[in-house]
């Protein structure tokens, strides 16, 4: 194939073009998310958990999270009526596979689904030596794993214990609101597997998210608010007895 | 320039710091990731690689462009808030390929047991049964049926999900 000096003159360039495109690799896996346009939390209907362990198996199957490990876990409280300030509280395998029956004779029993709080102003964040974990324009706490050390000094700073070294990578990891799902416009997976809805993500910077209208209407709070963490999962019907 | 008589070991010094500084600068080049500090100080492509992971959980949406037969009997039922992977499990893998990738039924015995059996800690206005109590053993399908489960609702299709 012969090709003419003005043919080459056409060729080179276009070539450039289309390898500068190879070595820009593939376009993003979510071209239509911007993230100064979305600001996650989680809201938590306390009292409409019904603790089958249905987020903590989604999470761990949508996240491949190890075996004893958790990005979320529920955790059942039961309050004596003459103990209101020391709940007895478990949280067999994390609540995975549901809780033994609770027999109502005295005190009251609630479920209280656990994750990260993703907050504003996080310890977890403000302690790594490196600038592995970080909170992004978008209001999600995210580890960089393949920059993280693994010396877990974010898993000792974390308030709510939301943070794990992983036993085989031996980094930090933790919940990550599905971001991989949050990007493509779905919903977190313990969201979609809650039966009752007692998990709904939110997005603070949308207008038209019903967050807005529930954090008017309801008694809501957050975990530890004394330590000022700026914490963005919401908990309905929260009772003061839970740490 | 009698100031700078005698001071050729400063320039020296100095020089060394320049060069220093220079090696530094060309090593940071290198070290330091492209994308660190595009958002803070963070490498900002990780944010990239982690929304990159696969999903499992196709989300309702997907299931329900296809089972739309499903969709009728469950919208007027109590399960109508119930997401179809809430009970089938994880099946994005089957919403990619719905000819190869075939979701298997789940176990009603299981399944209704771990929502309704009864509790002191689930919410009082949740339906909730005693499982040995309430139905002597009988599967819940044979009075049940699971994408609309009211006692009222045409018992036509026993096993629930196709």
């Amino acid at each position: 194939m012969k090709i003419s000096r003005r043919q080459m003159l056409i060729l080179l360039p276009a070539a450039a073009v289309a390898w500068e495109s190879v070595l820009a690799g593939t376009p993003e896996e979510s071209p239509n998310y911007k993230m100064s346009e979305h600001w996650w939390g989680m809201l938590i209907d306390v009292s409409k958990c019904i603790g089958c362990g249905n987020c903590v198996r989604a999470c761990q199957t949508e996240n491949d999270v190890p075996d004893g490990y958790f990005r979320t876990w529920v955790e059942r409280y039961h309050v004596s009526d003459e103990n209101m300030t020391r709940p007895e509280v478990i949280s067999p395998d994390g609540g995975k596979e549901g809780f033994p029956v609770a027999k109502g004779d005295e005190g009251k029993y609630f479920f209280v689904p656990k994750m990260c709080n993703h907050c504003v102003d996080s310890p977890c964040t403000q302690v790594c030596p490196v600038g592995a974990t970080f909170i992004g324009p978008d209001g999600v706490v995210l580890v960089d794993q393949k920059y993280c050390l693994g010396c877990a000094y974010c898993v000792q700073a974390c308030p709510y214990g939301c943070r794990y070294i992983h036993p085989q990578k031996e980094v930090a990891d933790k919940c990550t609101l599905c971001y991989h799902r949050i990007t493509k416009g779905l919903t977190t997976a313990c969201c979609e597997a809650c039966p009752t809805g007692a998990r709904q993500l939110a997005d603070l910077k949308d207008p038209k998210d019903p967050i807005h209208e529930f954090l008017r209407t309801h008694n809501v709070q957050v975990l530890k608010p004394q330590m000022a963490t700026g914490a963005k999962a919401f908990y309905n019907d929260l009772d003061g007895s839970v740490r | 320039m009698s100031t700078f008589k005698d001071a050729g070991h400063l320039f020296r010094f100095a020089g060394l710091f320049v060069l220093a500084f220079l090696v530094f600068l060309v090593v940071r080049h290198y070290v330091v990731p492209k994308s660190f500090g595009q958002y803070g100080h963070y490498r900002g492509a990780s944010m990239g690689e982690i929304a990159a992971r696969p999903v499992k959980f196709a989300g309702h949406a997907s299931c329900e462009a296809c089972h739309t037969d499903v969709v009728d009997k469950k919208k007027n039922g109590k399960h109508a808030q119930v997401n179809c992977e809430a009970c089938h499990g994880a099946l994005a893998k089957h919403a990619d390929d719905p000819s190869t990738v075939k979701p298997t039924l789940p176990d009603t015995a299981v399944l209704c047991a771990r929502c309704h059996t009864a509790s002191a800690a689930k919410p009082k206005g949740f339906p909730q049964v005693v499982p040995a109590e309430h139905s002597n053993g009988l599967p819940c399908e044979t009075c049940h049926q699971p994408h609309n489960p009211g006692m009222d609702a045409p018992k036509t299709d026993a096993g629930g999900a196709k």
